[in-house]
């Protein structure tokens, strides 16, 4: 284990956050909010100190390989919600040091679970930090900064394996910095059109900022009590449609920049995506109709949700949590579903579906004819060993881990509706769940344990639970 | 530069992670997953797993943009295939590696009609190199420039020495010869230092000094360090692979007796055949009486080139005790890092970085359309010192300036500039003059243009 290595990269990273958190305080140098301005100095201040003095003294050897990959960015997502979390607790927003730690993982991993009850009694950069936290942790901070840091060595695709979502991640270009540098291009883009249309629709400016981080990152803190709910019925579809297309995964938008229309448009990842979207939709529309005074409001109401719920992003337009049985239980599927490969969203990934329910359909197909020889294939390519093994492996951990934090949160005693889609909610990184923690709850009545179990889940949900495994794995520092 | 590397066997990979490293955008294809999954995780590159001879494969891996095309593969005729693909399917330069030996008189057919910018054979490069090390046992290495007309030679400071603690401006006031130490490696392994030594330098016992010379002058200079060998007359071969083959061919044209020691009897008639005059032996090396029955103890040179390095080395040690002979040993496979250059095995040679060497040298030519006019470039000692070769254009800032006027970046020196047939080692009063080629070594990377030596 080069620890060495571990504590520059996490140096860099650091001093990275130290540079991100002047955003914030722009802005609330902007609204004139000065108590805002002094903790957020503070905080970079500190950050800033802390990361140069990490990187500066251990500069010496930074040639590293897979098990410090996992362990850097394991260790750099938990330092960057440590120290985010500073300026919420310095405003005095929110006093609980664990609150704010869960409200900034919360941000970081792009879960959108607060446990803030009047969301618009905080301050403008405190709002627009919690949003931009989303915006940061969508693509990932060392993928980030794989594209910022000058000259890479080749070892840093390790980072990247460990930090992008689904279940094998590949390099678009030759170079890991060059494919950090599209990927977080295409990102970028989005994000600003996003931002643009919004503003030409006319929603507040900080607003269409906020909303639009929110969306691109797939997080779901919005700025209003109503998450999105107060917006105009053209503003939310179109929050829909972004929430969507931030679910897709970017190699597709690579293909189709680089004139591969074809070869985008015929995976099977986006067409099994987009077939869950529609055929949910039109469930939910049907199930919900009686509740609304035409079939426009109620189809508006179930994409919206669909899309945010599918995308892991966790925006409610509406209190789903008063929707028929059908109607939740779809959207709780949902949950679980996540999005594509490579996007910006949590849950189990679309492709690992695909690949599940291929692998199911080999295995059956093995019991009628015992010596075939079985290939799965994705896309016209077959799946190699190693992949299928990952995808089952990671379903196990995934039922394991869930289950225990599942058992540890049912010691609040909220019932089995709360307690389960609470860890659902965090471990998929979307947000909002139902009963107590539903779109109009939060998460503040939860005990500290069950936070903690509930940072724990947003973490490992976000980076895919191998990293936060093999962290605390003492087989990983065993000399 | 965006170039495919075909083939990630030992040759291709290096060649891969050298270019990698010199940042180009490299996609390798391999048919064997395993092989582009272990480059592609060690060197910064992508990978293709499929056939290099198919173009459905080729158009993966991006052939229509490619600049450059490597086929690299064990395999001659592939490498052709794959070659003639990227010329039908793409607008890229094409190398090919080809190394069965009966192809030898086809080569320039070959590289016509296929439009191929260089054909490289890796097992002849590797027996030239040797050949040179024979025929001037002093050297550790050798590497040419200016198509032969000077030679960098890596030196070792024996223990009766007259530079054993000689100062390096002393050099010439006590014995009048014109020498300019370029580098200076001291210590072993780990602890190995590289120095781009000053005139106060003060040379020690064992240091491994490299500097420019012409071939007739080195072993006049070798004379009065003194430590002279004199130039091998007889030289034994374990291993009658390619290398051996065409290395004792060479040797047998120079004039020098050759004894092949070769374990496998029907390539030992193979090589009677082809090798007229040398003396083959058929038996195992590893069975120490053979290589004393044939005079190992009276050979002025031992080359150990079979397959296995672990043997090589092996023999390379045993021929130490027994001998005095000068020593070459092949080392392909292991890396070449701390612990095999700690042991004392004289000279060794690496096929597979002779090779990269070779193309990294031509990819920096390619970019001289592009701003880059590097003629000739060798890894001297690493990665960490390069020798490189400029010629001087005429819109160069250097032209009619005196050496002594130029400020010149720290950890650089002009080993050697030739004007013509001359060869000059530079000192203050030397100019530049369009058309000489000078040769820099230094411990800076990335140096593409003559003017980059300034401050």
């Amino acid at each position: 284990m080069n620890r060495k290595a571990i504590f520059y990269m996490l140096g860099l990273v650091l001093l990275l956050e130290a540079a991100l958190m002047a955003f914030p305080l722009f802005v609330a140098l902007g609204y004139r909010e000065f108590p805002t301005v002094y903790a957020f100095l503070k905080t970079i201040i500190f950050c800033g100190a802390l990361g140069g003095l990490m990187a500066f003294f251990s500069k010496t050897s930074t040639k590293f390989f897979a098990k410090e990959g996992f362990v850097i960015v394991a260790l750099c997502w938990i330092g960057i919600s440590l120290i985010g979390a500073i300026p919420f607790v310095l405003t005095g927003a929110i006093p609980n040091y664990v609150d704010a730690l869960f409200e900034t993982v919360s941000g970081f991993t792009t879960t959108g679970s607060s446990i803030l009850t009047d969301v618009e009694a905080l301050s403008h950069g405190l709002l627009f930090w919690r949003s931009f936290t989303h915006w940061i942790g969508g693509m990932g901070v060392l993928v980030f900064m794989l594209a910022i840091l000058p000259k890479n060595k080749a070892y840093n695709m390790h980072l990247m394996r460990a930090e992008s979502p689904g279940p094998q991640v590949d390099k678009l270009v030759p170079r890991v910095r060059t494919t950090a540098e599209i990927l977080y291009g295409i990102y970028l883009a989005m994000t600003i059109l996003l931002i643009c249309i919004l503003i030409m629709l006319k929603m507040p400016v900080f607003d269409a900022f906020c909303i639009s981080f929110g969306t691109a990152g797939t997080g779901g803190f919005g700025v209003l009590n109503t998450s999105v709910g107060s917006y105009t019925a053209v503003q939310q579809v179109v929050i829909g449609f972004f929430m969507a297309a931030f679910g897709v995964n970017f190699n597709l938008y690579y293909f189709m920049l680089i004139g591969q229309w074809k070869n985008a448009l015929r995976s099977q990842e986006l067409h099994l995506y987009v077939g869950i979207i529609a055929v949910s939709t039109a469930l939910i529309t049907i199930n919900i109709r009686f509740m609304y005074p035409g079939w426009a409001g109620a189809l508006k109401d179930a994409f919206v949700q669909v899309s945010s719920i599918i995308t892991t992003t966790g925006f409610s337009s509406t209190n789903f949590d008063l929707w028929p049985t059908l109607s939740r239980t779809i959207l709780v599927l949902l949950m679980f579903c996540g999005a594509c490969a490579s996007s910006t969203g949590g849950g189990l990934k679309v492709s690992r579906i695909l690949i599940g329910v291929k692998m199911v359909h080999s295995e059956v197909r093995a019991f009628i004819h015992p010596k075939s020889v079985r290939a799965i294939r994705v896309d016209g390519k077959p799946v190699s060993p190693d992949v299928r093994r990952s995808t089952s492996i990671y379903f196990i951990v995934y039922m394991i881990i869930f289950v225990f934090s599942m058992l540890v949160v049912t010691l609040d005693d909220f019932g089995l509706v709360t307690s389960f889609t609470a860890v659902a909610a965090a471990f998929n990184n979307i947000g909002p769940g139902l009963g107590v923690c539903g779109p109009i709850g939060n998460f503040s009545s939860f005990s500290i344990l069950s936070k903690l179990v509930l940072i724990f889940d947003m973490l490992a949900g976000r980076l895919e639970i191998f990293p936060m495994l093999v962290l605390f794995a003492p087989v990983t520092w065993k000399r | 530069m965006n170039i495919i590397v075909v083939g990630c066997g030992k040759i291709g990979s290096s060649v891969a992670g050298q270019l990698s490293n010199e940042n180009h955008n490299i996609t390798v294809v391999d048919i064997r997953r395993s092989a582009v999954e272990a480059a592609s995780s060690k060197y910064d590159v992508i990978g293709v797993v499929g056939n290099g001879g198919s173009s459905e494969v080729m158009k993966e891996a991006g052939v229509e943009t490619a600049d450059l095309l490597l086929a690299m593969t064990g395999n001659d005729e592939l490498n052709l295939l794959s070659c003639l693909l990227g010329r039908t399917m793409g607008k890229c330069k094409t190398i090919a590696r080809i190394k069965n030996p009966s192809y030898e008189s086809e080569l320039d057919v070959l590289k016509e009609q296929l439009g191929l910018a260089m054909i490289v054979n890796s097992e002849h490069m590797a027996a030239e190199e040797v050949a040179r090390l024979v025929r001037f046992p002093m050297a550790t290495r050798i590497d040419t420039f200016n198509k032969g007309r000077v030679e960098l030679l890596k030196y070792r400071i024996g223990p009766n020495s007259r530079l054993s603690n000689m100062r390096i401006s002393d050099l010439k006031r006590k014995y009048n010869v014109d020498v300019l130490v370029c580098a200076v490696e001291r210590g072993s392994g780990e602890n190995c230092k590289v120095t781009i030594p000053d005139g106060d330098f003060v040379l020690q016992e064992k240091d491994l000094i490299s500097f420019a010379t012409t071939p007739q002058r080195a072993s006049q200079l070798v004379k009065v360090f003194g430590q002279h060998k004199g130039r091998s007359r007889s030289c034994m071969i374990v291993g009658g692979g390619d290398i051996g083959y065409y290395l004792a061919k060479q040797l047998l044209a120079m004039g020098i007796s050759v004894t092949l020691v070769e374990k496998d009897e029907e390539r030992c008639e193979e090589l009677c055949q082809l090798l007229n005059g040398a003396m083959i032996i058929h038996g195992d090396a590893i069975d120490d009486s053979i290589l004393e029955e044939e005079g190992l103890a009276d050979m002025d040179a031992f080359v150990a080139l079979t397959n296995m390095d672990e043997t090589n080395i092996l023999l390379s040690l045993f021929a130490s005790k027994r001998s005095n002979a000068k020593r070459i040993t092949k080392v392909h496979s292991l890396p070449i890092d701390s612990l095999i250059e700690q042991l004392d095995l004289d000279s060794i040679i690496c096929p597979k970085s002779i090779v990269a060497d070779n193309i990294s040298q031509y990819v920096r030519a390619m970019e001289n359309s592009w701003g880059s006019n590097v003629e000739t470039m060798y890894h001297l000692i690493g990665d960490e010192v390069e020798a490189l070769e400029f010629i001087i254009k005429g819109n160069c800032p250097l032209v009619g300036k005196r050496l002594m006027d130029l400020k010149l970046k720290k950890g650089l020196v002009i080993a050697c500039i030739s004007h013509g047939k001359k060869v000059l080692i530079p000192n203050g009063q030397s100019t530049f003059s369009v058309g000489d080629s000078v040769i820099v070594v230094t411990t800076r990377k990335g140096l593409n243009d003559i003017s980059d030596i300034l401050a």
